[in-house]
């Protein structure tokens, strides 16, 4: 990961935006699927798949790959969006989500897409297993980190935290769990449904090292991922702070649209905001 | 008649504990998973807190640099051994059959199945046989939750010698297998010799009247309940049907069709298990009476092994009686 310059930044800005589009373009086809977490992580998504990962979209098996696990798999729209900017599959082919013999589940399996890492969706169950292979890449003595993505609802699952007290213990500083910190999750905002807080001091008190981010400010990202890469001995959380719904007026902020579907118009309405955004961010860019 | 080609102990019948010799299963992978280890370098044991009671301490002793200690943590047990796996790994996860794969399914089911990844799954203890610790920590319900995944191997060897051979044989089934051991020492009544092959079941005596389907240890109540009925003029067949899945419709359907009354033997609930397995097959290849010992959708409760055996129906008087009330229905029929 080199130093990043303004230019690079905004170029990461843009990409997140396509993100985005290629997020309510795909699930408003599919007619069904989630889009506030998604938009919210886009940010995120765009740095790791195109600054802060070693990966090659031509060989999603390459040992020395970093592994990305997505623990939350429902926010998988914009995993596959990022993929398909990447060129790990064809662009059009995101608008088989979700649909009967398409690649692109519901949530990500592995055995039908490579490149997806691992099965997942069923909460609390990502950061055990990215848990398991950083552990095997320690025995081995690999270079690679493996960025586990999840959401803060998740956490109320016991799962992730066996996985936390484990990579505490065995000092997993190749292990980085990125906590989407939306607070929302189906039912409401997570502080009603079960509250998470002091999230920091839980993490801390694992024996992790915690570093706090805006999720949706790309310099703040990059820079949160630049000093995890810096941490020996402890595995790393990067508390994410981001707006569900990120980018469109209307579902910024609304826990409804965790995951509901679009009424008639709403889609259109929403990419027609995202394209504003980008009109804006070329215009910056050109200046 | 005892068939030869199965090779039995010599002293077969001598009195289990007194001439014939008892080990528990447990043991037996106990030794054949320091086997597997010295076989493949990918093998790791991974174990809950249970090191010593689950057999892994002399791979402990000998491969630390592959025994990952997990504490009593049955769901990232199977989820993180998953991600091993995917990592080239080759994990056993081990536990008490009603911690994993009991409290562990769902990470089984998703993780490690539908992830299509190659997992050994090693639940101890499982049975009413544990005894005295009560129905809290006797599984007999793994082998039902276990059988419907697909991509699942099931092996419940019947004596210690046959757990070592089938722990070292899971490493040739490149999926995800689940190992079912017994904390209680039973009769060791297999040699060396006796041929074991994943998804083969082994006719253990040839007889025409009636087919006694077991796996486990009680296996040997089987073949002394087919000792007994032969005195009585009845001709069992008895069949060492270890692999649950994939199981061995081939031999299954030919005695079916030989002896045209089946008895199912398992220290399970009847429900989902070997009984399960057998009657659903054999109700569309070939209906054919069946009668399921096992445990009767009960729980079980502490006693001792042998009382909780007798109790709950699975001794040799209750598989002799089964037998016959089997051998009645055919003929009625």
């Amino acid at each position: 990961m080199e130093h990043i310059h303004d230019e690079k930044i905004k170029k990461l800005e843009l990409i997140a935006n396509r993100l985005r589009q290629h997020v309510i373009e795909s699930v408003a086809h599919a007619g069904s699927g989630h889009q506030g977490g998604p938009l919210g992580m886009a940010d995120i998504f765009a740095a790791l798949y195109f600054h802060v990962m070693h990966h090659d979209p031509k060989n999603p098996e390459w040992e020395e790959r970093d592994r990305l696990i997505l623990s939350n798999g429902h926010i998988c729209p914009v995993r596959y969006a990022a993929m398909a900017e990447a060129g790990y599959f064809p662009i059009e082919e995101l608008l088989t989500l979700r649909q009967f013999g398409s690649r692109l589940q519901g949530h990500p399996e592995r055995l039908r897409l490579p490149g997806s890492e691992t099965t997942s969706g069923p909460l609390g169950s990502g950061l055990a297993q990215a848990t398991g292979m950083a552990l095997a890449g320690k025995i081995d003595k690999k270079k690679w980190h493996v960025y586990a993505l999840t959401s803060d609802g998740e956490h109320e699952a016991g799962l992730h935290w066996e996985a936390m007290l484990f990579a505490g213990k065995n000092k997993l500083d190749n292990l980085i769990c990125v906590v989407d910190r939306n607070n929302i999750q189906i039912d409401g905002n997570t502080e009603d449904i079960m509250p998470l807080e002091p999230l920091r001091e839980k993490y801390e008190a694992f024996n992790w090292h915690v570093i706090t981010a805006n999720g949706n400010d790309m310099e703040d990202v990059v820079r949160a991922f630049e000093d995890a890469k810096s941490i020996h001995q402890k595995p790393i959380c990067i508390i994410a702070h981001t707006i569900p719904g990120r980018g469109v007026s209307f579902m910024e902020n609304n826990y409804l649209w965790h995951s509901q579907a679009f009424k008639e118009g709403e889609a259109e309405q929403a990419l027609a905001e995202l394209k504003e955004i980008e009109k804006k961010l070329i215009s910056e860019h050109a200046q | 008649m005892l068939n030869k080609t199965a090779k039995f102990i010599d002293n077969l019948f001598d009195s289990p504990g007194d001439g014939l010799k008892e080990v528990p299963t447990r043991n037996g992978y106990g030794e054949g998973v320091v086997e597997a280890g010295k076989k493949n370098p990918n093998v790791f044991v991974l174990c809950a807190d249970l090191t010593e009671s689950t057999r892994n301490l002399e791979f402990k002793k000998q491969f630390p640099e592959r025994f990952v200690q997990m504490g009593v943590h049955e769901q990232l047990l199977a989820a993180l051994a998953a991600g091993m796996a995917l990592e080239g790994k080759i994990p056993f996860i081990t536990s008490y059959a009603m911690f994993c794969p009991g409290r562990a399914w769902e990470m089984i089911r998703t993780n490690i199945c539908l992830n299509g990844v190659n997992v050994k799954i090693i639940g101890s203890h499982a049975g009413v046989s544990v005894g005295p610790d009560g129905a809290t920590h006797q599984g007999i319900e793994d082998i039902a939750i276990m059988r419907p995944i697909p991509n699942m191997t099931i092996v419940v060897p019947c004596d210690a010698i046959e757990a070592r051979k089938a722990t070292v044989a899971l490493l040739d089934v490149p999926g995800p297998c689940y190992l079912r051991l017994a904390r209680e020492k039973t009769p060791v009544f297999t040699i060396e010799e006796t041929p074991f092959v994943i998804g083969k079941a082994l006719t253990l005596r040839e007889g025409k009247d009636v087919a006694l389907i077991a796996c486990g240890p009680l296996v040997y109540n089987a073949l002394r309940a087919a000792k007994e009925l032969s005195g009585e003029g009845i001709d069992a067949m008895v069949i060492n049907s270890h692999t649950i899945k994939p199981l061995d419709e081939e031999t299954i359907l030919e005695a079916a069709k030989k002896c045209g009354a089946i008895v199912t033997i398992e220290e399970h609930q009847v429900i989902g298990g070997l009984g399960g397995a057998v009657a659903e097959y054999l109700s569309q290849a070939h209906p054919t009476i069946i009668e399921r010992i096992g445990v009767q959708n009960q729980f079980g409760q502490s006693g001792t092994p042998k009382e909780l055996i007798e109790h709950y129906g699975m001794g040799v008087g209750s598989i002799k009686e089964a037998a016959q009330k089997a051998i009645r229905a055919k003929k009625g029929k």
